[in-house]
């Protein structure tokens, strides 16, 4: 029971701290890798809360696998666009005109 | 049961449809097919929804209907779960992908985005129409996400600095939302140990953990769903966005997150819900209609200013939460809440179009320099005046029935101070239409250095016919209010819910 505590609270602890950092920091990697620090503390809450005595639930596995694929994606679409932007802010220091 | 007329088997289509449309338009090449599968997808989306739309009152109806996908049911596999709030839901998507997809076509024609827009297109309705389905927590998560990647994607279409800048805003504050939502699932499952709507609803109970999950699942929704103060990142991802994608993610995509807080609020974690906690959502809710409005009013551009509109008619859906808690109008609030939902929908859009026509029409939409623009758009003009006599609430629209019932649930459960806040957000709403409508009817002798610029792209009048279909439809919505109620009626997700789960 002991483990699951520790395993539990800890990932509450990283979720607040990805929290602290995506509103704290202004850059938008930080603020990225924030919120996928805070993914990760949802995720051990998951896989603390799949550990039983002796038996392993399964269903928790399947959402922090769901969870991961997600959370991929949403990275990937962010850092196109900031990659986009980043184009976009060049051409216009380029093209003073646009 | 009788589920002939409902025809339970052509439920999952709600999904599969949206599904394959964007399997196909992704493997078309020609722009011609593209659009014409996405009409015709859109057309057979109604169809399949179509059982609804023609029944009579007083037909015998289920309450709510629950189909195991595969025969697996629940807590194994998934299931779609159906009653009268996602059925109003249901239909409106339907309807209004149907339109915003002709529009698109029109819109999109001869440009190089439309390749991209119709995949991402029906991935956002697959998803809409599975939240309104949803009998699962986790599944929710997955299709806010599905709603949420596809939303932003389109609204970075747009292509700008601006446009992609508000989508990489939008796309941070989504992934952000999921999470905490996430967080709560995970709480939930470990308090009770299922994800299942039905039976989260049977065992829930009013202790601190199912109030930590509500709080994270609640805030998460309340982010997507941009309540003030949560609503930074809407004016400018909806103002930036290519019009049928404006008007599709103010009128459907924030609903879809409010659906799910009504959900979990009224229905499945109801034993856990505190009457200071619906004062809370009541009172941002009226904050956001003041607020909305004096922003919308203070805007400088027509399509910011929608946006700034979106934000305040928010705010009186989450009337609903101190509405309902009185108990005995739960019912009632809901009728009005589902009936504003739809009003709104097809009024936002509406005016949406005309802004967006306006705006490829003449260039920009900035209101200062509309001036006069009565005289080069009057279809478009006509378009914004009729939606937004729906947004204020004048007779005879949609929008005043739904603020009708509002202001007789708020009377009849003693609760009159938010009839105040619903007559002055109709009050602030006619300040800041008039404001374009004033300015566009101003007629100005322009020097002739300033001539209005000529039209950068004509629109075409298919686009028009659009925008006056949806405008159309949100006044005639007040003339079918009886239609809409028994829709509504035939499954109260309120009363009902829990009984229907062991069908």
């Amino acid at each position: 029971m002991t483990p699951d505590i520790i395993y539990s609270g800890a990932g509450m602890v990283v979720f607040a701290m990805g929290l602290y950092g995506v509103i704290a920091s202004a850059h938008i990697l930080r603020k990225l890798v924030a919120i996928n620090i805070m993914g990760i503390g949802v995720f051990m809450l998951l896989i603390a809360t799949a550990h039983h005595d002796t038996l392993i639930d399964p269903v928790p596995h399947a959402m922090v696998l769901t969870g991961i694929v997600v959370a991929v994606a949403g990275t990937a679409l962010c850092l196109w666009l900031a990659v986009v932007i980043r184009g976009l802010e060049h051409d216009a220091a380029s093209h003073p005109s646009q | 049961m009788n589920n002939s007329l409902f025809g339970t088997p052509l439920l999952p289509l709600a999904v599969v449809i949206p599904l394959i449309a964007a399997i196909v338009s992704l493997l078309l090449t020609s722009p011609r097919a593209r659009s014409i599968t996405g009409i015709g997808f859109a057309t057979l989306l109604l169809f399949a929804l179509a059982p609804w739309l023609w029944h009579t009152p007083g037909a015998d109806l289920p309450t709510s209907v629950r189909y195991a996908l595969g025969g697996w049911g629940a807590p194994l596999g998934i299931d779609l779960h159906l009653d009268g709030f996602a059925t109003v839901l249901l239909l409106s998507t339907a309807a209004l992908v149907l339109v915003l997809s002709i529009y698109s076509a029109f819109y999109f024609a001869g440009q190089s985005q439309a390749a991209r827009f119709w995949p991402l297109w029906w991935m956002l309705v697959a998803g809409l129409n599975g939240v309104f389905l949803a009998a699962d927590a986790f599944n929710v998560y997955v299709l806010l996400e599905i709603i949420g990647l596809a939303s932003v994607a389109l609204v970075a279409l747009a292509g700008t600095r601006e446009a992609c800048t508000a989508a990489l805003r939008y796309a941070l504050v989504g992934l952000l939302g999921s999470l905490c939502y996430l967080l709560g699932v995970a709480l939930l499952y470990r308090h009770y140990g299922t994800l299942d709507f039905a039976q989260l609803a049977d065992l829930a109970q009013a202790d601190p953990l199912t109030w930590a999950a509500l709080a994270l699942v609640t805030a998460g929704l309340l982010l997507k769903t941009a309540l003030l103060p949560l609503h930074f990142w809407l004016p400018s991802a909806h103002a930036n966005a290519p019009a049928p994608v404006s008007a599709v993610l103010s009128a459907l995509v924030v609903k879809a997150s409010f659906y799910l807080i009504a959900r979990y609020w009224l229905d499945i974690l109801s034993p856990a819900v505190t009457d200071l906690g619906s004062m809370l959502l009541g009172l941002l809710g009226a904050v956001a209609v003041i607020w909305g409005c004096v922003a919308a009013f203070r805007a400088h551009r027509l399509k910011l200013l929608v946006a700034y509109s979106t934000v305040a008619q928010l705010g009186y859906l989450f009337l609903l939460f101190p509405l309902a808690a009185s108990g005995t109008d739960t019912h009632m609030a809901l009728e009005a809440v589902v009936y504003f939902i739809v009003a709104h929908a097809l009024a936002k859009a509406a005016m949406f179009l005309a802004a967006g026509n306006i705006l490829r029409a003449c260039g920009h939409d900035d209101i200062a320099r509309l001036r006069g623009v009565a005289g080069q758009q009057p279809a478009s003009l006509f378009i914004f005046a009729i939606a937004g006599v729906s947004l204020i609430g004048l007779p005879p629209s949609g929008g005043f029935i739904a603020k009708w019932l509002l202001l007789n649930t708020a009377i009849s459960s003693g609760q009159w101070w938010w009839a105040v806040v619903v007559l002055c957000g109709g009050l602030l709403a006619a300040l800041y239409i008039f404001k374009v409508l004033n300015l566009a009817f101003v007629r100005v002798d322009l020097p002739s250095g300033q001539i209005p610029q000529p039209v950068s792209a004509p629109t075409h009048a298919g686009m028009t016919l659009c925008a006056f279909a949806l405008a159309i439809g949100a006044v005639a919505l007040g003339f079918s209010a009886e239609w809409l109620v028994t829709l509504l009626d035939a499954g109260s997700s309120v009363t009902t819910f829990s009984q229907g789960a062991g069908t």
